[in-house]
C-alpha cells in the first residue's frame, strides 16, 4: 500500500504525515523526535515505550501509526519538564526510583494512567498497573514508593 | 528471632552536610521527564543506518561470502568484510594482565572471514540510507558454510580429541591456590563433606539495547556517541581502525543499564569502520534479539568443594576444583576466573586451601563481565556447602559460619590481610532478624528461612595498577564544575562525585555540574567496572576538591584574620566556627582569588595500591585493594505438589563503609538483589548447541514488579572502607549473596539441598523424588 497521510495530536502539536502502512506508532514517535519514547524490544514485552493513545497506556511497539490517526498522544515528556515536571515525575525523582532512567518514560506512563483511573491505588494496583513495564535496576521497591507518594501528592494538591 | 543480633562496635563517623543524604541525584530528574538523550537517540545531516551480519552456525568454515549485491543495491553506502579490514582485531586482554596462560586466541576478529566460532558472530558490516534498504542489503549477502565439529560442554572440551576452538587447546586461563599442608588439614577433620554445584548462564538484559552513532569530521576524528562502561576502549578502536589514539573521540551517552554487558567493546568498533569507510555518520542499534547475541552473558560454572571439618565446624581443608565456560573467545574470562579462584573459599578463615580453576573455550556464546564477576557462582557454591556442612554436623548453619568467618587481621587463601572491618555475623543476624518470625507450613506449601554471607572485592586486580582523575574547578558565581570521565550507568557513579565535591566546597549539590564520560575532553577516570567508581574517582574528587578548599580557606584566612583550621564553608559561605555569624560569601571570595591570580581548580590523580601479580604456581599476594562483607535473608514458601517458589521476604544488609547518597545505596542494594533472585529462581538461558534458545524478554524472563517481594535494605557503615570518607564499593556486592540465601531457605523448607540454579519447579520436584526414594 502507499502512503497515506495521517494526523498525529502529539503532546500538543499536530502533526501530518505521510506513513507507510507497516510502520509502528513507535517508529514514528522517534523518527519525529519524541525520543523519550524508549525501545526495548519492539515485540511489547518490556513497556518502555509506553504511552499514552487517546488516555489510555499503550505500548507503542504494538500499535501501528495508521491506527492512531486522529489520536491524542502524550508521552512523558509530554507530562512535565524539568522546570515544571509532573508529581509523578517529581516522586520518581526524589524517591531513587530511577537509575538508568531507561525504562522511565514508560513507567511514568504507566503510573500515570493508572491514577488517572484510580487517584488512591493500593499497593497491590500499582504493582499490577506497572507489571508490563521491566526495570532491570531498582528492584522496583522506590518505583512502588514514589507512584504512592505522588498519588498523597496529587490527591492533597489535585493535580495531575 | 532465629538469632540474637550481634551488637555493633562503636563507631565513630565524622558528621557531614550532603554526603550521606538520600538526596535527589544529579541526573534523575533529566530522565524523569525524557529530556535524557540516550545513544540511539541521536541523528545527524546525513547519516547512514548500520547493521552487523552475523553467522548462522556455532563452528564453520566460511566457504564462500559475496556481498557484491548487496554492494550494488541503490542506497547502499557501504559492505565491510574482513578481507576488506584483515588487520582489524580486538585485543580482549586487560592491561597490564600477566597471570593467565599466555594463547593465540586471546584476541578476536573484528569480523570473522575463515571461520565462525559461535551463533552470531559478526562477519560483515552494512550502511545503508533507510532501514528498508539496510534489511534487504543484508538479505542479499550471498554466504557458504562448511559445517566443523563443534565443541559445547566444557568438559567435553578438555578431553583429548575434542574439536579445538582456537589452536593451540581450549585452555583459555589457569589459576590456582597453594596455601598451608591440605593434607595435613584433611587428616586433622572429623568430616569431609563434598558437593558439586552447576551455575548457569545469566544474560544482563539491560532495558537498553546497545546503541550509538559516529562520524569523522574534518580532521579525520572519528567521533563516536556511544552507550558504555569503558571509554578508554577508544584506545583498542583505535588500533583496530588503524588509525592515532588521538583520532578516535568517545563521546560516551547516559547508560540504559550495563551490568558488565558493556564493558566489552560492543558496537563502537563497527561505528568506527563504517564511518571511516563512508565518510558520513552512521547510526546503529541493536534489536533486543541482536543484543542477546551479540554480548557476553554470565559464565557457567560448575564447582567442586570437598572440605574437612572439626565437629565443632571448624574447617580444617578446603580443596576446590572448578571450571567455567568461556564460549568462543576469552573476552574478560581470564580475570572472571581469576575472581572464583580467590573467593572461592567464602569469607572464611581456612589455613589449608587449595583451588583449581579452569576456564575452557566451547562454540557456545562468549561470557565475560556481569555484575559480581564470578563472585556470585563462588558463593553459591561456598554458602550451600556452609549449609550442608552443618546439615551434617546436626549444626546450626549460623554456628558453623562463626566459627570460621573472616575477621579483621585475618588473611584470605591468598594471603591479602584483610585490614577493614568484617562484619559478617553483625550482617547475618540482622538480615534475619529482619525477615521475623517464619510463617507456619500449611498442607502442601512448605516454609523455610535461609540466609547467606559473602565477600567481594571492590576495585580493579592491584596489579592492573588502577588510577583515576577528577577535575573540580568553582566558578565565580560559586557554582561548582567537576570534571571526570566517569561513565553513569545508573548506579549513581557521577551523582556521587558532585555529593562529594558539594560537601568538601560547602555548596548546595544543585550547585555542582559535572561533565563526564568523554574520552578527549574529561579527564579520563577509568572503567565503570569492578565497583571502582565511587572508591577511585570518588578518591580522586574528594582529593581535588579538598585541594580547592584548601586554597579558598587560604584566603579567608587572612580576610577573617583567623587560623585555616578555625575555618569553615557551608551553604555557599565561608566562616568562623566559633563565630558562624561572621561569613564570606564563596561568590567575594573567589571573586577575590581570581582578581589576585589565585587557582580555584585542581586536577588530581588517585593511584589504587599497586602490586606485583600473585605467585601463579600458590596464588598468593594481594589481589584487590578490600573487600565489602555482608549478608542475604530470604524466606520462601515451597509448595510440595507443584514445584513452586514462592519468596515471602528478603533482607540484605551489607556494610558499605559510609553511603554518599542514601538513596542511591538502597537503591544499589534492592536492584542488585533483585537481579539475584532473577538468577536463583526464574533467569533460565537455554542454549542448544550454541544457538540461544531464549532471545527475547518474553523467553528469558526477568523479575518484574509481580515476581518478588520489596527487599529490606539493611545499610551498616564502618566507616573502614577505602572509598572516600571510609566508603567501600555495593554495585557489584549486591547481587552476589541472592542465590544461595535462596537455596538455603528452600532446603529449610523442604529438607533437601539442590546444588544448581535457576531453582525452577522442575528441580523441586526431582529434588523430592530423590529424597522420597532415598
Amino acid at each position: 500500500m502507499k502512503p497515506q497521510v495521517i494526523t498525529l495530536h502529539i503532546n500538543g502539536r499536530t502533526h501530518n504525515i505521510a506513513l507507510s502502512p507497516n510502520l509502528t506508532l513507535l517508529t514514528v514517535l522517534r523518527d519525529l523526535g519524541y525520543t523519550d519514547v524508549k525501545c526495548g524490544c519492539e515485540k511489547g514485552d518490556c513497556g518502555a515505550c509506553a504511552i499514552l493513545l487517546n488516555g489510555v497506556a499503550v505500548n507503542s511497539c504494538l500499535v501501528l501509526a495508521w491506527q492512531a490517526d486522529e489520536g491524542e498522544i502524550i508521552t512523558a515528556a509530554g507530562l512535565g519538564t524539568i522546570e515544571n515536571p509532573h508529581p509523578l515525575q517529581t516522586a520518581f525523582s526524589d524517591a531513587g526510583a530511577i537509575q538508568c532512567g531507561y525504562c522511565t518514560p514508560g513507567m511514568i506512563i504507566s503510573a500515570k494512567s493508572l491514577l488517572d483511573q484510580k487517584p488512591h491505588p493500593t499497593e497491590a494496583e500499582i504493582r499490577d498497573a506497572i507489571s508490563g513495564n521491566l526495570c532491570r535496576c531498582t528492584g522496583y521497591a522506590q518505583i512502588v514508593q514514589a507512584i504512592q507518594s505522588a498519588a498523597e501528592k496529587m490527591a492533597d494538591g489535585g493535580e495531575g | 528471632m532465629k538469632y540474637q543480633v550481634k551488637p555493633l562496635p562503636p563507631v565513630d563517623l565524622p558528621v557531614l552536610r550532603t554526603v550521606g543524604k538520600p538526596l535527589r541525584k544529579v541526573d534523575a530528574m533529566g530522565k524523569a521527564v525524557g529530556a535524557t538523550v540516550y545513544a540511539g537517540d541521536f541523528s545527524m545531516p546525513q547519516m547512514l543506518l548500520g547493521k552487523v551480519f552475523r553467522s548462522k552456525h556455532s563452528s564453520a568454515h566460511i566457504t564462500r561470502l559475496d556481498v557484491s549485491k548487496a554492494r550494488a543495491l541503490t542506497g547502499v553506502a557501504c559492505v565491510i568484510t574482513g578481507f576488506d579490514v584483515p588487520n582489524a582485531r580486538l585485543v580482549s586482554d586487560m592491561p597490564g594482565q600477566t597471570g593467565q596462560k599466555q594463547r593465540t586466541g586471546s584476541d578476536v576478529p573484528v569480523l570473522a572471514s575463515q571461520q565462525v566460532r559461535f551463533y552470531g558472530e559478526p562477519i560483515a558490516l552494512v550502511a545503508a540510507e533507510t532501514q528498508e534498504i539496510l534489511d534487504k542489503a543484508l538479505s542479499l549477502i550471498e554466504i557458504d558454510y562448511e559445517p566443523l565439529p563443534g565443541v559445547y560442554d566444557p568438559q567435553e572440551a578438555i578431553k583429548p580429541g575434542a574439536p579445538v576452538v582456537t589452536p593451540p587447546d581450549n585452555i583459555v586461563a589457569r589459576w590456582k591456590i597453594r596455601k598451608g599442608n591440605l593434607e595435613s588439614g584433611f587428616e586433622q577433620a572429623d568430616l569431609i563433606v563434598e558437593n558439586t554445584f552447576r551455575l548457569p548462564y545469566q544474560e544482563h538484559a539491560y532495558l537498553e539495547p546497545e546503541a550509538g552513532v559516529a562520524w569523522m569530521d574534518e580532521r579525520n576524528v572519528i567521533t563516536i556517541r556511544v552507550s558504555t562502561q569503558v571509554i578508554e576502549h577508544f584506545r583498542t578502536i583505535a588500533r583496530a581502525v588503524g588509525v592515532p589514539q588521538n583520532k578516535i573521540h568517545i563521546q560516551g551517552t547516559m547508560v540504559g543499564g550495563g551490568f558488565g554487558g558493556k564493558e566489552d567493546i560492543t558496537l563502537e568498533i563497527y561505528l568506527a569502520l563504517l564511518a571511516k569507510h563512508t565518510g558520513r555518520p552512521v547510526r546503529m542499534v541493536y534489536t533486543r534479539e541482536e543484543s542477546f547475541l551479540a554480548h557476553s552473558k554470565r559464565h557457567p560454572y560448575v564447582i567442586k568443594h570437598r572440605t574437612g571439618v572439626k565437629k565443632n565446624g571448624l574447617i580444617t581443608a578446603s580443596k576446590v576444583e572448578m571450571i567455567s565456560d568461556s564460549g568462543a573467545y576469552p573476552y574478560l574470562s581470564p580475570y572472571v576466573l581469576l575472581y572464583t579462584t580467590v573467593m572461592a573459599p567464602g569469607p572464611y578463615r581456612i589455613d589449608n586451601v587449595h583451588v583449581d580453576a579452569l576456564s575452557v573455550a566451547t562454540n557456545n556464546p562468549f561470557t565475560s563481565a556481569f555484575r559480581g564477576f564470578g563472585g556470585p557462582q563462588a558463593c553459591f557454591a561456598y554458602e550451600q556447602q556452609m549449609d550442608d556442612i552443618a546439615r551434617q554436623l546436626h549444626l546450626d548453619p549460623l554456628e558453623v559460619r562463626k566459627v570460621n568467618y573472616l575477621r579483621t587481621g585475618d588473611c584470605t587463601a591468598t594471603g591479602q590481610g584483610i585490614e577493614s572491618a568484617a562484619w559478617l555475623e553483625e550482617t547475618a543476624t540482622r538480615a534475619m532478624a529482619a525477615l521475623g518470625e517464619q510463617r507456619p507450613d500449611h498442607g502442601p506449601v512448605k516454609i523455610g528461612q535461609g540466609f547467606s554471607s559473602y565477600f567481594q572485592s571492590y576495585g580493579r586486580i592491584t596489579w592492573l595498577h588502577d588510577t583515576s582523575q577528577s577535575w573540580v574547578g568553582l566558578e565565580l558565581d560559586s557554582t561548582v564544575t567537576v570534571r571526570a570521565g566517569v561513565p553513569d550507568l545508573g548506579a549513581g557513579q557521577a551523582n556521587s562525585l558532585c555529593q562529594i565535591a558539594a560537601e568538601a566546597l560547602g555548596v548546595p549539590l544543585e550547585r555542582v555540574t559535572i561533565y563526564s564520560t568523554d574520552s578527549a575532553l574529561t579527564p579520563l577516570s577509568g572503567t565503570s567496572t569492578a565497583t571502582r567508581q565511587l572508591y577511585m574517582s570518588g578518591n580522586a574528587t574528594l582529593m581535588a576538591a579538598n585541594t580547592v578548599r584548601k586554597v579558598l580557606l587560604s584566603r579567608a584566612s587572612k580576610y577573617f584574620e583567623e587560623e585555616i583550621e578555625a575555618l569553615d564553608i557551608a551553604d555557599g559561605k565561608a566562616f568562623i566556627k566559633n563565630d558562624p555569624s561572621q561569613t564570606l560569601d564563596l561568590v567575594d571570595l573567589a571573586k577575590m582569588c581570581a582578581s589576585e591570580g589565585i587557582h580555584l581548580s585542581n586536577l588530581a590523580l588517585f593511584k589504587a595500591p599497586f602490586t606485583d601479580p600473585i605467585n601463579p604456581e600458590t596464588g598468593q599476594g594481594q589481589v584487590w585493594p578490600d573487600f565489602t562483607f555482608g549478608s542475604f535473608a530470604v524466606e520462601v514458601a515451597v509448595d510440595t505438589e507443584t514445584g513452586e517458589v514462592t519468596i515471602l521476604k528478603a533482607a540484605a544488609c551489607h556494610d558499605i563503609g559510609r553511603a554518599i547518597n542514601w538513596a542511591s545505596a538502597e537503591g544499589q542494594i534492592i536492584g542488585g538483589g533483585m537481579q539475584g533472585l532473577g538468577y536463583s529462581l526464574m533467569e533460565n538461558m537455554v542454549v542448544k548447541e550454541g544457538v540461544i534458545q531464549t532471545p527475547s524478554l518474553s523467553e528469558y524472563l526477568i523479575p518484574t514488579s509481580m515476581d518478588y517481594p520489596d527487599i529490606q535494605a539493611i545499610i551498616l557503615e564502618s566507616g573502614t572502607g577505602v572509598g572516600p570518607y571510609g566508603a567501600k564499593g555495593i554495585g557489584e556486592p549486591s547481587l552476589t549473596p541472592a542465590a544461595p540465601a535462596v537455596a538455603s531457605a528452600i532446603a529449610n523448607a523442604i529438607g533437601v539441598s539442590i546444588h544448581e540454579i535457576p531453582i525452577t519447579p522442575e528441580k523441586v520436584l526431582a529434588a523430592l523424588d530423590q529424597s522420597n526414594k532415598l
